[in-house]
């Protein structure tokens, strides 16, 4: 199924993006006919649309995305692959500070329902969901950036913490759902027959909670989990420009303002693909800790 | 799996602790300079590139024939170490260094340039600018197919080191064309070993292949993080040179520079935030700098539009706009309220064109047009690109035009693509633009007005304009020539296809460790004047 639906993708964005007004070559300073007859030439692209959509969907199934259109001398390829194990480090880092504040504030706040330690995280969380990034980020790189000097203000990998802001920047947005998602599973395995059977049968709360209700309580998390990530890999653009973080999120939105062709088809393939492939992997996931699914 | 959770998170914080050095700080002793340089560049070769960003980098890595001044107008010999111009100003005779090397030891050679502007000139290469070097004779020949023998082109290598230039006819900026990239040389044997005259995509601009002959090399280019130029040993003028290398940043967003450079990490920006530059002034930052720059904001009319076809109605909305009170109210950066559309002081040209502020005055020709309050002026629209600054100074315009003329105005902002599309077909009423020179001459902004010119987009033709341009550029006196500008430039204000609204100045910040970074009109700063130094 997955591989008619990329093929599905790749054709409608191809001549979605053609019907865009305004070209890969359109600069202040206009070119020549003659010009951009030769740069049309050069990128094929005198040549009529059917022939251009074989030409590609060619090159796709060979693995050749082709040549980026605003970058001279670099391929659609190359550039995936130089922004994305740094989008990767970047979604990685933040689903981790995401589960960890997500996770054990929504446990905390089911636990301790209608008390302090349920009403103050979900407060949280909803400020986290209202909260854009392009504020948190900012706000954080204030206060820790250039009030206390404690972190750096962008870059990754240059200067030691400066992926820290950007991944709680992103994190913390998905801990507020998380910490939401986890509370409501919680609460809604908390209140069946078999917590009731193991608390009575002895068990400490301590095991109750970690190896009963939590197995069942946050396969909402595992369902959102998935999207979260290919949400997080294809959404990352504006943490990336906050931070001036060279990942893939960048060069998919500036690819769409310079209509440079071949990469906005080649990252808005691949990020399909994550898509697919993340749903899936969530949904193997959820199976597995369902007992009911795994039984079946 | 816990174990590793918690690894990974300990990772993460264990490498969070801040060093108390900055870039700043560090490059102050090792004579790094952390440069802002905008946006990604395209790339860096010199013939297919076009943007600032690129010249910043390529300023460091190749070098022309001439150099701009760091202390003043004019340029100063470059790979030509001197050069005479014959009496009727067609021929220039280029003297290369001795000296001169590329940066894998090869001597520069006056043929390296003949076989560099071959290549700018060869049309399947689809450069962006031949029609910078279309001044010398037969060079638009060749580039448009009209002949295919690359000797008829005016440029030839007399000896190894003599470079003999004939232009079709005298053009006194031509030294001035030459500061700029697409003029400057190419390593032949580097960019053959890598593709094609003509490739595009060809891989020898990577680092370790990377040849040019200017102050520094490409040490390293990480996309969309950051380019690293290193002191070139083999420069002829090495032992000027005081950095040990320039760190590029394509930071596109202004706000992310301007907290790059507030903690350190920059010693100059590319820009500043406009709604910053107001407060650094109130504030007096000792780091904010604004300089003249050889600039211009106007607005576009398009004459062949019915409603703007009368020069009396083109003339009536530019009294209506109060100039002053844009810059002063609005831009806020120290711009300069635009009367002519040449800037003013273009290597030493003086317009004398004047556009009063005088309501009474655009109400009266509004009139003359035959619009009154029964024939009332039909709704005007002004397209511009998407952007809070370019938005607020139409509003401006709107409210002006609305309150001094009763001209209902609508605003309409499009994406930077397509605001283009829609200027090129000529698909707007009036639309705001910029232009900045490319060269150090007036005629780098009257020639985007003459007919059948690419940027003109308004339409609007007058043959008269036409040929004192042409008439300037066949003349060697300077001050009869810069007469001949004025009288074109009097006629385009007369008719007005465009509204000059102010002349920009390039605002940004720079670090006081930073010296020879002088101010330049065309904010060319060649990086062998620059070095860091704390007082």
């Amino acid at each position: 199924m997955a591989i008619p639906v990329l093929l599905a993708v790749a054709s409608l964005t191809f001549f979605l993006v053609k019907l865009a007004p305004g070209g890969p070559f359109d600069a202040d300073k206009a070119v020549s006919p003659q010009v951009l007859k030769n740069l049309n030439e050069a990128y094929n692209l005198n040549a009529t649309e059917w022939e251009q959509y074989v030409d590609y969907m060619s090159g796709i199934i060979r693995g050749d995305f082709g040549p980026s259109f605003r970058f001279p001398g670099r391929s659609v390829s190359e550039m995936i692959a130089t922004g994305l194990p740094i989008t990767f480090e970047l979604a990685f880092y933040s689903i981790l500070i995401a589960l960890l504040i997500g996770v054990s504030s929504g446990v905390l706040a089911a636990l301790k329902r209608n008390t302090y330690l349920d009403f103050i995280p979900m407060a949280i969380a909803m400020i986290g969901i209202c909260v854009p990034t392009f504020l948190m980020g900012p706000l954080l790189v204030l206060i820790f950036g250039i009030n206390l000097e404690l972190l750096p203000v962008s870059g990754w990998g240059q200067l030691p913490g400066d992926k820290l802001l950007p991944s709680i920047t992103l994190g913390f947005a998905y801990a507020a759902y998380i910490a939401r998602l986890s509370r409501g599973g919680m609460l809604e395995v908390l209140n069946q027959d078999f917590i009731r059977t193991a608390r009575s049968k002895g068990l400490s709360e301590r095991n109750v909670v970690i190896k009963h209700a939590m197995q069942g309580g946050l396969i909402p998390v595992v369902s959102f989990l998935g999207p979260a990530i290919a949400g997080l890999l294809a959404g990352s653009f504006v943490v990336e420009t906050i931070f001036q973080i060279p990942g893939l999120g960048r060069f998919y939105v500036e690819a769409a303002f310079n209509r440079d062709y071949t990469m906005i088809l080649g990252t808005t393939i691949f990020f399909s693909a994550m898509i697919v492939f993340f749903n899936l992997l969530s949904d193997l996931a959820a199976m597995w800790l369902n007992p009911r699914s795994r039984d079946a | 799996m816990k174990k590793l959770f918690i690894l990974c998170l300990s990772f993460l914080f264990l490498t969070s602790c801040s060093s108390s050095v900055t870039p700043v700080d560090s490059g102050l002793e090792d004579q790094v300079f952390h440069f802002g340089n905008g946006s990604e560049p395209q790339g860096i070769d010199p013939h297919i590139v076009t943007g600032v960003p690129e010249h910043h980098i390529l300023i460091s890595l190749c070098e022309g024939l001439t150099i701009p001044n760091a202390f003043g107008d004019g340029n100063l010999p470059g790979a030509a170490q001197s050069w005479t111009v014959s009496d009727d100003g067609r021929e220039y005779i280029f003297n290369l260094r001795n000296n001169g090397m590329w940066s894998n030891g090869d001597s520069v050679t006056a043929e390296d340039f003949v076989w560099s502007w071959k290549r700018i000139l060869t049309a399947s290469l689809g450069s962006q600018y031949p029609d910078m070097l279309y001044y010398l004779e037969g060079a638009y020949e060749y580039h448009n197919g009209l002949t295919d023998n690359f000797d008829d082109v005016g440029v030839k290598a007399v000896d190894k080191f003599t470079l003999k230039i004939n232009l079709k006819a005298p053009t006194p900026f031509f030294l001035g064309l030459l500061s700029h990239y697409s003029t400057w040389p190419v390593h032949k044997e580097t960019v053959l070993k890598h593709g094609s005259i003509d490739d595009r995509n060809g891989q020898w601009t990577r680092p370790g292949n990377f040849v040019c002959n200017g102050p520094f090399n490409l040490k390293s280019w990480e996309l969309n993080n950051k380019i690293v130029v290193e002191k070139n040993p083999m420069y002829w003028d090495a032992t000027e040179v005081r950095l040990n290398q320039i760190h590029f940043y394509p930071v596109s967003n202004v706000m992310t520079e301007d907290r790059m450079f507030r903690a350190g990490q920059l010693h100059v920006t590319s820009t500043l935030p406009s709604q910053k530059c107001p407060i650094y002034i109130e504030e007096k930052n000792p780091d904010l700098r604004i300089d003249p720059y050889m600039g211009q904001y106007f607005y576009r009319l398009n004459t062949e539009n019915p409603a703007l076809k009368d020069a009396k109605v083109r003339k009536a909305l530019a009294y209506a706009i109060d100039k002053k009170l844009l810059v002063e109210k609005v831009t806020k950066c120290g711009q300069i309220p635009a009367y002519s559309f040449t800037p003013p002081g273009s290597n030493g040209y003086q317009p004398d064109t004047t556009i009063p502020f005088d309501p009474e005055l655009a109400k009266q020709l509004l009139t003359d047009a035959g619009y009154s309050d029964e024939n009332p002026f039909p709704k005007l629209e002004i397209l511009f690109n998407t952007n809070e600054d370019h938005r607020k100074i139409a509003l401006a315009v709107q409210q002006m035009w609305q309150q001094n003329l009763g001209i209902e105005v609508e605003l309409v902002n499009q994406d930077w693509k397509v605001y283009l599309s829609r200027e090129m077909v000529g698909d707007f009423q009036v639309s705001r633009a910029g232009w900045i020179g490319d060269y150090e001459d007036p005629n780098t902004f009257l020639d985007l007005m003459r007919p059948n010119r690419g940027n003109n987009k308004t339409g609007w033709e007058d043959f008269e304009y036409d040929l004192l341009i042409e008439t300037a550029n066949k003349t060697t006196d300077q001050e009869q020539r810069y007469e001949l500008l004025k009288q074109a430039e009097r006629i385009l204000i007369d008719n007005m296809p465009v509204i000059p609204l102010y002349t920009y100045v390039r605002s940004y910040q720079l670090s006081s460790d930073v010296k020879g970074y002088n101010p330049h009109i065309l904010d060319h700063h060649h990086p062998k004047f620059i070095y860091l130094e704390r007082e």
